[in-house]
């Protein structure tokens, strides 16, 4: 998102915090192949950083198992029994083939949210192209399950059961539309939430700025409050971005 | 009138949508609280439904907060 270029603009230029400034996206090392701008920037930067924490924290946690866990393993044997919980009670017994990319899902969309949340570092999740591409991923994965399942009974998905007839050709279109709807809703709704989230702490934090040494301190106690509601919802919108995979896995495999 | 100002309007309009979002959360949890309050031993089994009622409902508003920035930076 274009942003430092906007905000004077909009009589914004006297605050203190440029509130998008924090989405920008910078170049570390320019590369350039074939035309195509494949650069490596500060999102690409964070993708790595989350990528590695999680096969740290994954991989070497569990090296050394034993019967009384260590805080490391039992906080990767925490959020393993979380995701299988999630998947056992969405999917049922057959989504436990997919249990590991719905794990790598969730541990990637909540790394990258909570790296968020840290001074300086940069929310790769509040960008529409990153959530998007993860979205049309777990649609068009999700489309070919179904139909590898049930082969072209999967339109059957789009009739509705025990409708009159007559309503029928509304409501298969109203379906169609549902789910191709699907990826932008799931991919808006993360984007929106960390920009959001993210957008709303900077013009906080900017209050407390403006409001001086003696007045600054009740926005400040605000910024905690919100901050705090803030890694709550860096969690609660991986959770979600899961468990909608999790549901729409279940439609491609049980059909309603 | 002009296109800028038509834009700004438009941008605080398309935030009315925060309103649909509150009365969402604010049925969300209030419909919790009182099943919670009715049979206690059932709701500690509900609280993830709560939190992914209250994140879904959260999230339409989030989109008409994007229609409003899409209209303030990039139209």
């Amino acid at each position: 998102m274009a942003s430092s270029d906007h905000s004077s603009d909009h009589g914004a230029g006297s605050f203190p915090a440029d509130p998008m400034h924090q989405f920008e996206i910078k170049r570390l090392l320019d590369i350039n192949i074939a035309g195509y701008d494949i650069s490596f920037t500060n999102s690409a930067l964070f993708m790595l950083i989350a990528v590695f924490l999680i096969s740290f924290t994954t991989i070497f946690s569990v090296r050394k198992n034993s019967i009384i866990p260590s805080r490391m393993q039992s906080i990767v044997e925490m959020s393993y029994e979380f995701v299988a919980d999630m998947v056992r009670q969405n999917v049922g017994s057959q989504g436990k083939n997919y249990f590991p990319f719905i794990f790598t899902i969730f541990m990637f969309v909540l790394f990258m949210n909570m790296l968020g949340m840290i001074p300086y570092g940069f929310t790769v999740t509040s960008h529409i192209a990153v959530t998007f591409a993860l979205a049309m991923l777990i649609f068009i994965g999700v489309t070919v399950i179904g139909f590898v399942k049930h082969g072209l009974g999967f339109f059957g998905f789009f009739v509705p059961k025990g409708v009159p007839v007559f309503m029928l050709p509304l409501l298969v279109v109203i379906e169609v539309i549902s789910y191709f709807t699907r990826p932008i809703s799931l991919s808006v709704r993360l984007f929106a939430n960390m920009m959001a989230g993210h957008t709303m702490l900077k013009v906080f934090s900017g209050f407390v700025i403006l409001m001086g040494f003696l007045g600054g301190w009740l926005p400040l106690a605000v910024m905690v409050a919100f901050t705090g509601l803030e890694i709550l919802i860096a969690f609660l919108q991986a959770y979600v971005f899961a468990i909608l995979t999790c549901i729409y896995l279940n439609d491609a495999l049980h059909m309603h | 009138m002009e296109p800028e100002a038509a834009k700004l309007i438009g941008a605080g309009i398309a935030c009315i949508a925060l309103a649909g979002a509150g009365i969402g959360i604010g049925t969300i949890f209030g419909n919790y609280l009182a099943g919670a309050l009715r049979n206690p031993s059932a709701a500690q089994s509900q609280f993830p439904n709560l939190l992914l009622g209250f994140a879904l409902a959260e999230a339409t508003g989030l989109f008409g907060l994007v229609v409003a920035l899409i209209l303030l930076f990039v139209l």
